[in-house]
């Protein structure tokens, strides 16, 4: 192979390519024998079955090996100049500037005679590619429609637990807190409802809910009206529910009002009432669309 | 020359005509700095990236469908979780170095994102990015956006509690678009939230889509720096017109080679040793669950943080509403990315500056830049912070509503703090005249008296003035410049005569192309093909010549 040679003076690289180049020789070598060792060590791992640390720590050595020798060849047993060479510029002659104009030209003054056939095959093309969309656009998925605006929830709705049993008047605790879903749709993401019992008398969160909350049990929509995620903690002490994504706080007793973080809106209450055998039944839907906003929704 | 090399290149040469290009390639000069090595972690993490991710795509099953978990992981048997989550189990437990091989992919990503990350501060705080670098500024700020979305969308698709919740996120944050996002939401998601359709969907985007856009952009964004040469550092003998470094072969390439492994060799240690999404501790994605603490990865940070510290603002009116994660999540991002990739632009109609630059600036030598880079980055740090404001209330014993609070304020008064602090240290380093110099080593020495004296070692060679500053062009080039040189006017004018070339319409006159050509300023002056009867030129002219011909 060739030898890159100093012209000017053979002594200033010879300090970078040469010093101790028995040494780093013998350092370089030691480098690849290593990770050679390293492979074979790897083949026996995965022989053997494998294991995720001594995998990594041998791929490491064996892949190190190589790098450290490589670029220890390239640092120090290779004339490093420093070489020069001159940036040519970018810019193209104005000759050839002319002459490429002049080419481009003898194009578009053909073409540019015909204007109309060129019209036509603008508005062809684009018509073809703006009717692709159309099958594009309607097969990834439905149209919106009112799907945001509804649940599952509807008059008289059983209210049942994650397993699938009724929620009676006596499975919370004052203080307690539980998921719910309406019949038939249990683990449905947007009719995750939680139900809390901060007290064993009838609730009133608001003017206008004066039945919604029997007993004490209220339920909201567990969807945060921020970001969408579940709901998922109560604090009883404080009587708040938070949303661990981005700390939302909703004040339970006042109807789940925001009162701390991003969410801009309560979580929607689902009115309750209890049937003749203690079950917890919903009155109706929800009278508002859960989650977090979209352009559509205007202030009901 | 070994025989079967000649007799190879040869070959190909008679084909493809390589020799002339690859000669001139293997004599490339790139100007050696740590600082440029950040864009080649950022490179090869990606080819990592490939290499892991097709092995972790034949094991992968990307399908939301519900199955009962029988798998090696015993705690989670008889679970219903999704294929995709299962298969993620798979590769973790059963495959052999499927768990070391998913790691190393997410590790890589992580560190291709972040290697972007440093590699734009670098081409920022240095200024590389004017001109003629702007159209590389640009592609290279759309190979952050891909990476940032492709590493989120890899994320999301082991489908466990975590990403889930993640990808919910996602929904209403397309949702909150203004005009269509409703419409975009069902898109995408194949329908309501969740729906079955997006993980399949994710897949095809995470192994198709967005990896043929970075590969195409990334060979486009490496293509463009080699034909503009690398930028270099202001030192003596360093000029707008040269570029003074290692040559390509052997040293860079070694040099540049072997870091991949060293790169490749640290992810893999990563990969390992260090875990990383445990997706089995978190549990399978079940929509009305949640995880508490809950964090992205890094990349996504300040998005979450934005998301966390937005007032709790929406705009209602017209019977239409702008949520209020729009702000944080859609406006930021994208003022954000748009300002970032017009930078370049923006910069050039302050400073007005439409000069060629190919010396970066130092840091220090451009107290506004400088300082206003580091205000705004600043901003998106606070922002990155406040994407743990609860693990941060939990560690210090506080509330919510304090760390919330501290970070508002700071998110608006540190960036201006930073940046003026910035410019103040700039001013102060560029009036030091030795600031940025090597300094020589010194040996102290003390004297019986106690007097303490100091005496530079001017032995140390790496140290000598000449050492740095003597440069030299490689023998090869100079050689083959020489030869070109010297027999190029019986070269050029092999077939061509000067008379067969001049022509009515064109006004090219092969003298003319020659002078231009040949006579042109610098060291270099090596002929270039002069293009015969079917080039540039040729072609149109012997057509018309033809047609003439065939008139008369």
């Amino acid at each position: 192979m060739s030898e890159v040679k100093s012209t000017s003076n053979d002594s200033e690289y010879d300090y970078s390519s040469m010093t101790g180049s028995r040494t780093m020789e013998r350092f370089i070598g030691g480098l690849f024998a290593t990770s050679l060792l390293a492979t074979v060590g790897l083949g026996v791992t995965f022989w053997l079955g494998g294991q995720p640390q001594i995998e990594g720590a041998l791929l490491f050595v064996a892949l190190l090996g190589i790098g450290v020798g490589v670029v220890a060849w390239g640092k120090y047993l290779t004339p490093h100049g420093p070489f020069v060479q001159e940036r040519e510029e970018l810019k193209s002659s104005d000759m050839d500037r002319d002459a490429f104009y002049k080419s481009l030209e003898r194009g578009t003054k053909i073409l540019g005679r015909r204007s109309f056939l060129g019209k036509m095959l603008g508005v062809s093309l684009g018509a073809f590619g703006l009717l692709q969309l159309f099958p594009f656009l309607r097969s990834l998925g439905p149209v919106p429609g009112k799907s945001l605006y509804v649940t599952d929830w509807h008059k008289d709705a059983q209210v049942v637990k994650v397993d699938g049993s009724p929620v009676t008047v006596n499975d919370l605790e004052v203080g307690g807190v539980m998921t719910v879903f309406p019949e038939g749709f249990i683990g449905n993401a947007v009719d995750q409802v939680i139900l809390v019992r901060p007290a064993n008398y009838n609730l009133v969160t608001r003017p206008g809910r004066e039945s919604w909350g029997p007993q004490g049990y209220l339920a909201f929509s567990k969807v945060c009206t921020h970001a969408g995620c579940p709901v998922g903690l109560y604090q009883e002490l404080t009587q708040q529910l938070l949303c661990p994504c981005h700390q939302s706080l909703f004040d339970v007793l006042t109807g789940a009002t925001p009162v701390f973080g991003p969410a801009p809106r309560p979580l929607p209450q689902l009115p309750l009432y209890i049937d003749a055998d203690g079950g917890l039944r919903s009155q109706s839907g929800f009278n508002e669309p859960i989650g977090p906003g979209f352009w559509e929704r205007g202030n009901e | 020359m070994n025989k079967r090399v000649e007799k190879t290149t040869d070959w190909l040469d008679e084909r493809l005509g390589i020799a002339k290009g690859a000669r001139s390639s293997l004599n490339k000069i790139f100007p050696d700095h740590w600082s440029f090595m950040l864009g080649e972690i950022a490179l090869y993490s990606f080819i990592v990236l490939l290499f892991t991710g097709v092995f972790l795509s034949l094991f992968y099953v990307p399908s939301s469908q519900q199955i009962i978990y029988h798998g090696s992981y015993a705690p989670l048997r008889g679970q219903s979780v999704s294929e995709a989550y299962a298969s993620t189990l798979h590769i973790s437990f059963s495959v052999r170095a499927g768990l070391v091989m998913r790691q190393m992919h997410h590790w890589a990503a992580n560190i291709f994102i972040a290697a972007i990350v440093v590699h734009l501060c670098r081409v920022f705080f240095t200024g590389s990015f004017r001109k003629p670098r702007e159209i590389n500024w640009i592609i290279g700020s759309i190979l952050l956006i891909l990476a940032i979305v492709n590493g989120f969308i890899g994320y999301s698709l082991p489908d466990d509690l975590i990403s889930g919740t993640g990808i919910r996120i996602a929904f209403s944050i397309v949702e909150s678009v203004p005009f269509v996002g409703s419409y975009l939401a069902f898109f995408l998601f194949g329908g309501n939230y969740p729906g079955t359709s997006i993980i399949p969907r994710f897949y095809t985007i995470h192994v198709l889509l967005v990896p043929a856009l970075i590969v195409v952009l990334l060979a486009a964004h490496l293509g463009i720096m080699y034909h503009q040469k690398h930028t270099q550092y202001p030192a003596p003998k360093r000029t707008n017109k040269n570029v003074v470094g290692t040559v390509l072969w052997p040293t860079y390439a070694l040099e540049a080679g072997g870091f991949f492994f060293i790169t490749a060799a640290v992810i893999a240690a990563l990969g390992g040793l260090v875990q990383i999404n445990p997706i089995w501790l978190y549990g399978p994605y079940i929509p009305y669950k949640v995880s508490y603490a809950v964090q992205p990865d890094w990349y996504m940070g300040w998005l979450d943080g934005a998301l966390r510290l937005m007032p709790s603002w929406e705009i209602v009116g017209f019977g239409h509403m702008i949520p209020n994660a729009f702000f944080p999540a859609v406006l930021l991002p994208g003022l954000t990315f748009t300002a970032l990739s017009l930078w370049p632009f923006i910069e050039k109609k302050i400073t007005k500056d439409d000069q060629i630059h190919n010396i970066c600036d130092r840091p220090r030598d451009n107290p506004w830049r400088t300082s206003l880079g580091v205000g705004i980055l600043t901003f998106y740090i606070v922002l990155f912070f406040a994407s743990s404001t609860d693990v941060l209330a939990n560690t210090f014993n506080t509330s919510l509503n304090l760390v919330l609070w501290t970070f508002r304020i700071l998110l608006i008064a540190l960036p201006p703090v930073a940046g003026y602090v910035t410019y103040m240290l700039t001013k102060e380093t560029a009036g030091l005249d030795d600031a940025g110099q090597r300094r020589a080593p010194v040996i102290i020495t003390r004297s019986e008296d106690g007097e303490y004296n100091s005496v530079v070692v001017a032995e140390e060679p790496s140290l000598r003035p000449s050492a740095i500053f003597e440069l030299q062009e490689v023998s090869e080039e100079k050689a083959y410049r020489r030869a070109a040189q010297g027999d190029e006017d019986d070269r050029e004018l092999v077939g061509a005569p000067e008379s067969s070339s001049v022509d009515d319409n064109g006004g090219v006159h092969r003298e003319d192309f020659h002078s231009q050509r040949s006579g042109g300023s610098g060291i270099f002056r090596v002929p270039r093909n002069v293009p015969g009867g079917g080039g540039l030129f040729g072609g149109r002219d012997s057509r018309r010549q033809r047609r003439r011909d065939t008139q008369e």
